[in-house]
C-alpha cells in the first residue's frame, strides 16, 4: 500500500462539538462519513501507486486533501438525488456510494468497471447511485446538473441535483449560463465549487476578477456561501441548508468550499506554480486528520473504532485492486458497443 | 369520393409533430429562444405555448451552450427535451454539449444511460441572412459517432422524421431547411414515423443516380425532369438521414445506373459527397461505374450577402442539369 494518510492532530476548540453538524447526523452517519473519507484517500493512493507501477495507463486527477468537500456535500443526499462530477471526481463518486472495487476495475479498463472500461478515471459514473458521471470538460457537468434539476421539477419529485465543479469552471460560459437559468426557473440544484486555488497552474488571483467564487452568486440572485472546504462540518452544514432550500422549491445555492489539492493537477504536473511551503501548510490542515480527531474528542468514536475504520479501508482497497487486476478485458470486437442504444451496423 | 388530401406547410408539419408528441407523452417538452409567445423565429412552434403552457414550451435566455447542457441533463434524468436552435449556426455555441456530452455520454458510461434528446436546427442559405445565419453544418455533426442526423426535405418527412427522432433513445439532430418552411405538401393526420436511417428513391431512373439532401432533393428532381426530356433518366435518392447512412439504397442504385452525382448544400470539401463517393469507391458498385463520380456542393466560401453571389455559393438547378448532362452525355 501507499504511504500513510496524513493524520495531523489539531487542537479542538471546546465549542466544536456544539456545531449543528453533530446534531444533524447520527453517530453512525458521522462514522460512515469518516469511513468514506478514508476510503477516498486510500483509493487515490492505491490508484496512484498502481499508475506509478505501470498497471494503469492514461492519466488521473487526484483529490487528495479535498475529501471533506466530497463527503460533506454528499452525506445528506438520497440515492435518488443526482450528482454531476468533475475530472477530479473519485471522491464525489465514493461519497455518493460507489463501490471502490468497481471503480478500480474501471481504472484498469475492465468489463467489470462502472463504465465497462470505456470511460476510465475521467468519466467514471455510477448511475445506480445517482452519479451522472465525472466529466472531462471543465464546466461540462454544470448545465447537465441544471437539466437534471429541471427534469426533477417537471416530474414533481422532491429530489435535488448537486453539481461539483472547480474554481476554474467558474470562468467558463457554461457556469454563468447554467446558474442564470437555474435561478430564473428556481430549480432544485446545489452548486458546489471546490475552490482548490488553481485551475491547473493558474491561480484564482490571476484568473478571477472577484476574490471569491461565492461572490458570483449575487449576479444570479442566489445565496453564495463560503465554507472551509477542509472541514467536513463546515461543508455539510452549508450544503444541508442549500439542500433544504432546494427541496422546498426556493431554488439554487452556490456553496464555495475553499480547499487545496496536495497532489499536482495530473500526472504531468511538476508543481512549478506553487511553493513547497504552501503545500506543506495545507497538509497540516488535513481534512481526515481533523475529522478523526474531532470524532474521538467529542466521544462519537473511540480511538479503536477509528483505527478499525482505517484498517477496513486498507483491506477494502487491497481487495479492490486485486479484483480489478483479475477483471475481464473488453474484446476489440466490441469497440463500437454502446455508441448507440441499438447497434447500428457499420 | 376520396377524402380531400390535406396539405400542410413544412413548418406546420413540424408543429403538428411537436404537438402530437407532447400530447402522447408528458415527458416531452420544448426549449428554445423565442419559441413561446413569439412563436419561434420561423413560426414553427406558433401557438403551442397557449396549448401546452410555458412549462412545456420554454423560452430560454440567449444561452445556447447552457440550454444544450440542460437538455442533456433533462434527458439523462428521464425527460424528453426538444431543443430549437434559432439558426443552426448558433449550435456552434453549444458544440461542447452536443459533441462532448450528448454524443458520448452513453458510450463513456458503458451503456448505462441513454440521452433521448432532439435538437432542431434551421439551416441553409437563400434568405439573404449572410454568413452567420445561412450555414449547412449537418456534415459537422454527422461526423460525430453517437449522434444521429436527419434532414427532411418534405412536409411529410418533416413530421415523420421528427416523431421518429422524439421516440429515439439517442440524440437526434434534425436539420430543417429555412427555404422549405413554407413549402406545402400532403401530410397525413395520424402519428406516422419515418424510420431514421432510411433513404428513399424519389424518382426512378436508369442512367445516373443523384443522391441529394434537403432542398437539393427538389433541385435534383427539377433537373431530372428537364434531363428526362433529353433522354437522360436520372434516379433521385433523397438521403433523409446522414447518420446512420443508408448505404444499401445508394449502392444498389449505383449498380443499376452506373453513374453517381451527389448534390448537397454543405461545403463540398470534406462533405457528405466525399463520404458517399468513398462509399461507392469501397463497395462492389465501384466495378459498375461508367463515369467519374460528380460532387456538387457548396463552394469553399462563407455564404455571401449579395443575392447573386448567395445563389452562386450553392448548387442551383441549371448547374445540376448541366453537370449531370455532361456526366452522362454521349455515354448512354
Amino acid at each position: 500500500m501507499a504511504g500513510a494518510v496524513t493524520r495531523e492532530r489539531r487542537e479542538i476548540s471546546p465549542a466544536s462539538n456544539q456545531r449543528p453538524f453533530y446534531a444533524q447526523f447520527t453517530p453512525e452517519q458521522l462514522k460512515e462519513a469518516l469511513r468514506r473519507m478514508c476510503l477516498i484517500r486510500r483509493f487515490e493512493e492505491g490508484a496512484e501507486e498502481a499508475y506509478m507501477r505501470g498497471l494503469i495507463h492514461g492519466t488521473m486527477h487526484l483529490s487528495i486533501g479535498q475529501e471533506a468537500s466530497a463527503v460533506g456535500a454528499t452525506m445528506a443526499l438520497r440515492k435518488t438525488d443526482y450528482i454531476t462530477s468533475t475530472h477530479r471526481g473519485h471522491g464525489h463518486c465514493i461519497g455518493k456510494g460507489a463501490d471502490p472495487k468497481l471503480m478500480f476495475a474501471e481504472f484498469f479498463g475492465k468489463e467489470e468497471g462502472y463504465c465497462r472500461g470505456r470511460g476510465g478515471s475521467m468519466h467514471i459514473a455510477d448511475v445506480e447511485s445517482g452519479n451522472l458521471g465525472a466529466n472531462g470538460i471543465v464546466a461540462g457537468g454544470i448545465p447537465i446538473a441544471v437539466g437534471a434539476a429541471l427534469a426533477i421539477k417537471k416530474q414533481k419529485r422532491d429530489d435535488v441535483a448537486l453539481c461539483f465543479f472547480g474554481d476554474g469552471a467558474t470562468n467558463e460560459g457554461a457556469f454563468h449560463e447554467a446558474l442564470n437559468m437555474a435561478s430564473i426557473w428556481k430549480l432544485p440544484v446545489i452548486f458546489v465549487c471546490e475552490n482548490n486555488k488553481y485551475g491547473m497552474s493558474v491561480s484564482t488571483e490571476r484568473s478571477m476578477a472577484v476574490a471569491n467564487v461565492a461572490d458570483r452568486a449575487s449576479a444570479y440572485n442566489m445565496p453564495g456561501v463560503i465554507a472551509d472546504g477542509n472541514r467536513i462540518e463546515d461543508v455539510a452544514e452549508a450544503v444541508l441548508t442549500a439542500i433544504a432550500r432546494a427541496r422546498e422549491g426556493q431554488g439554487p445555492t452556490l456553496v464555495e468550499c475553499k480547499t487545496y489539492r496536495t497532489r499536482g493537477h495530473s500526472r504531468s504536473d511538476r508543481n512549478r506554480y506553487r511553493t513547497k511551503e504552501e503545500i506543506e501548510e495545507w497538509k497540516l490542515r488535513d481534512p481526515i486528520g481533523h475529522f478523526e480527531t474531532e470524532l474521538v474528542a467529542n466521544g462519537t468514536a473511540t480511538a479503536d473504532e477509528v483505527a478499525g475504520i482505517f484498517a477496513a479501508a486498507d483491506a477494502e482497497i487491497a481487495a479492490g485492486l486485486e479484483f480489478a487486476q483479475n477483471g475481464t478485458d473488453p474484446s476489440p470486437d466490441e469497440v463500437t458497443r454502446d455508441v448507440y442504444t441499438s447497434r447500428i451496423p457499420a | 369520393m376520396n377524402a380531400p388530401i390535406r396539405e400542410l406547410t413544412y413548418a406546420q408539419a413540424i408543429q403538428e409533430a411537436l404537438a402530437t408528441a407532447m400530447e402522447a407523452d408528458e415527458r416531452v417538452f420544448l426549449m428554445g429562444e423565442d419559441i413561446g409567445v413569439y412563436g419561434g423565429a420561423f413560426q414553427v412552434t406558433g401557438d403551442l405555448v397557449h396549448r401546452f403552457g410555458e412549462d412545456r414550451v420554454m423560452d430560454t435566455p440567449i444561452s445556447e451552450l447552457g440550454a444544450a447542457g440542460i437538455a442533456v441533463g433533462a434527458a439523462l434524468a428521464g425527460s424528453r427535451p426538444v431543443l430549437e436552435f434559432q439558426f443552426s449556426d448558433f449550435a456552434t455555441l453549444a458544440m461542447e454539449q452536443i459533441v462532448n456530452q450528448a454524443a458520448k455520454m452513453r458510450f463513456m458510461l458503458g451503456g448505462k444511460v441513454s440521452v433521448p434528446l432532439v435538437m432542431r436546427l434551421p439551416s441553409g442559405s437563400g434568405t439573404g441572412a449572410a454568413a452567420q445565419h445561412s450555414q449547412s453544418l449537418e456534415a459537422w455533426l454527422a461526423h460525430v459517432p453517437g449522434l444521429k442526423v436527419v434532414q427532411p426535405s418534405t412536409p411529410h418527412d418533416a413530421k415523420g422524421l421528427l416523431l421518429a427522432a422524439i421516440d429515439d433513445p439517442d440524440p437526434v439532430m434534425v436539420f430543417e431547411h429555412k427555404l422549405l418552411y413554407k413549402m406545402k405538401g400532403e401530410v397525413p393526420e395520424e402519428a406516422y414515423r419515418i424510420p431514421i436511417g432510411n433513404a428513399v428513391v424519389r424518382r426512378e431512373g436508369r442512367h445516373v443516380t443523384i443522391v441529394a439532401t434537403s432542398i437539393m432533393v427538389h433541385r435534383a428532381l427539377e433537373a431530372a425532369e428537364v434531363l428526362a426530356g433529353e433522354g437522360i433518366e436520372a434516379e433521385v435518392i433523397d438521403l433523409r438521414t446522414l447518420r446512420p447512412l443508408d448505404t444499401a439504397t445508394i449502392i444498389e442504385s449505383v449498380k443499376k445506373t452506373t453513374r453517381l452525382a451527389c448534390v448537397y448544400e454543405g461545403v463540398k470539401t470534406l462533405g457528405i459527397g466525399a463520404e458517399i463517393s468513398a462509399l461507392i469507391a469501397e463497395s462492389e458498385a465501384f466495378d459498375y461505374l461508367d463515369a467519374p463520380i460528380l460532387r456538387l456542393g457548396g463552394v469553399d466560401s462563407p455564404i455571401p450577402y449579395n443575392p447573386t453571389l448567395e445563389k452562386a455559393a450553392v448548387p442551383q438547378t441549371p448547374g445540376i442539369i448541366e453537370q449531370v448532362r455532361n456526366l452522362v452525355k454521349g455515354r448512354i
